[in-house]
């Protein structure tokens, strides 16, 4: 009987017939497309995105131009320089991370003592040229102005784990 | 001067119309098709397609067909240049004057011949040949092979194409398609010749190298088979006729088997709707039977395919060619026509 089975299965296409019943019913289930530029997908409070380098609330820069991120850096993608400040304090005079090489590993965010670079939750800093990837202070000063609210609570939210 | 008139200019200026009057729907719904295409899959694949360009993406096709106008048509330094141009141009052609001898509803058909079904069947044959010739012009392996894989293919399922028509043409005892399908006005004859409808359809699938049996395209293992050397207005017109040559599949699946522009049931609320309607929905049906097999089934293996033409159809339709006949004659339904 197994013959005459799996012949009757063959003659009638059941399989053929059985797989377009199941897309059929697919066609109705709701959709999991994500309208990605309108809608976005959840980040974690740990999501690796574009750098920013931070301030405090008065006003005066983070860095400490200790240089453990540029030591710590992988992909050695930091290139710092400093020098004592007019009024005496140890700055950075040149902070530049290069985007195409960075890897997005968060080392740099770990290594740094004082909270200053920290790798936003920005993902979408595409360019039209490479040049616009070698980020300088300016520009990572600027995205640390930017996302501060957003860096601020995501840095609260994940601090009880750390 | 006024037989001129008469005779000659009038005429051509009447059939230039109804050409152009079926020739840009056409190519509307060859444009939509695509379209429908992507939402349909998109559908089954739990996602939406394309909905970004106009309302639910309805201006998508326009955007496509803008993007590939305004690129470059490269032909590769190795091709042969005059081939290379013709072929597409072939696909495209081919596909459309199938067209001419399919009737939309009683008497409303461009060229009312007689041996329609034959011309249908000549044109659709032909239609390997854009395909050779873009794999054989474009000098590429991959457009080579799937030149090669395209030619075995069709040749393998227009036989048994050929013998489905031929049981049809056994039940009307015409060839021509309006007779076809008058024909049908008790029954639809997908119920009498249900095995045979099947086969037409699979045999049409690999006819117009749609999914499973786009081997010819096979993205991938050769890449896109004979269409791959193509870019910008050339590759437009092998995707336009390939389309094109979809919906003439469908047509004639309906005028064949679904009844034309017949309704289902010749009662008040079904007949009110005009033939060339009912046609149409036939035809969007057939198509969507195409789109959501392509999203069903996984690609043939060649041998399979081969298989399947050589050692399943024909067999299968020849026998029931056999049996149609004997039932018609022994039960004296057989068409008499005294022509």
């Amino acid at each position: 009987m197994a013959f005459l089975d799996r012949g009757a299965r063959t003659l009638f296409l059941w399989e053929l017939l059985s797989g377009l019943a199941l897309t059929f019913t697919y066609m109705f289930k709701p959709k999991v497309t994500l309208n990605y530029p309108y809608e976005k997908g959840p980040l974690s409070p740990r999501f690796r995105g574009e750098h920013v380098l931070r301030r405090y609330p008065s006003g005066e820069e983070r860095c400490i131009a200790c240089k453990l991120c540029e030591a710590v850096c992988p992909a050695q993608a930091i290139t710092i320089e400093a020098e004592p400040r007019a009024d005496g304090i140890r700055r950075t005079t040149r902070y530049d991370i290069d985007m195409t090489k960075c890897i997005y590993c968060g080392l740099c965010q770990e290594a740094c003592p004082v909270d200053a670079i920290v790798e936003g939750p920005n993902f979408e800093f595409a360019t039209e040229t490479r040049a616009e990837l070698i980020y300088t202070k300016e520009k990572l000063l600027a995205n640390g102005d930017r996302w501060e609210s957003e860096i601020a609570r995501n840095l609260a939210t994940d601090a009880p784990y750390r | 001067m006024a037989d001129f008139w008469n005779f000659y200019a009038w005429p051509t200026i009447i059939i230039v119309l109804q050409i152009v009057a079926i020739v840009v729907p056409l190519l509307v719904a060859v444009a939509y098709l695509t379209l429908a295409e992507r939402k349909v899959i998109g559908a089954i694949q739990l996602r939406k397609g394309p909905n970004v360009v106009g309302w639910f993406g309805l201006l998508q096709p326009f955007a496509d067909g803008l993007k590939l106008f305004l690129k470059e048509t490269v032909v590769p330094s190795g091709a042969n240049r005059g081939v290379f141009i013709i072929a597409p141009m072939a696909t495209f052609v081919l596909s459309l004057v199938g067209w001419a001898v399919i009737p939309f509803d009683a008497g409303m058909v461009l060229a009312d011949i007689n041996v329609g079904v034959l011309y249908l069947f000549a044109i659709s044959s032909l239609g390997v040949y854009g395909i050779v010739m873009a794999g054989w012009a474009s000098n590429s392996r991959y457009a080579f092979l799937g030149a090669l894989r395209s030619a075995a293919q069709m040749v393998s399922y227009e036989v048994s194409i050929g013998f489905v028509i031929i049981t049809v043409l056994l039940c009307v005892g015409s060839l021509n398609l309006s007779q076809i399908v008058l024909a049908q006005q008790g029954m639809w004859f997908f119920i009498p010749l249900l095995p045979m409808f099947v086969v037409f359809f699979i045999s049409g699938l690999a006819e117009t190298n749609r999914s499973p049996f786009d081997l010819p395209e096979g993205e991938s293992e050769i890449v896109a088979g004979y269409m791959v050397e193509y870019s910008s207005m050339v590759f437009a017109l092998f995707f336009l006729g390939e389309y094109a040559n979809m919906i003439l599949m469908s047509a004639m699946t309906c005028v064949l088997f679904l009844g034309g522009w017949l309704p289902p049931f010749d009662i008040a609320p079904f007949n009110w709707i005009p033939g060339p309607i009912w046609f149409a929905l036939k035809i969007a049906a057939v198509l969507f039977l195409f789109l959501w097999v392509r999203a069903t089934m996984p690609r043939y293996r060649y041998d399979q395919l081969m298989r399947l033409g050589w050692k399943v159809f024909l067999p299968l339709s020849l026998i029931w060619v056999v049996l149609t006949a004997g039932v018609l004659v022994a039960t004296g339904w057989a068409p008499v026509t005294n022509r």
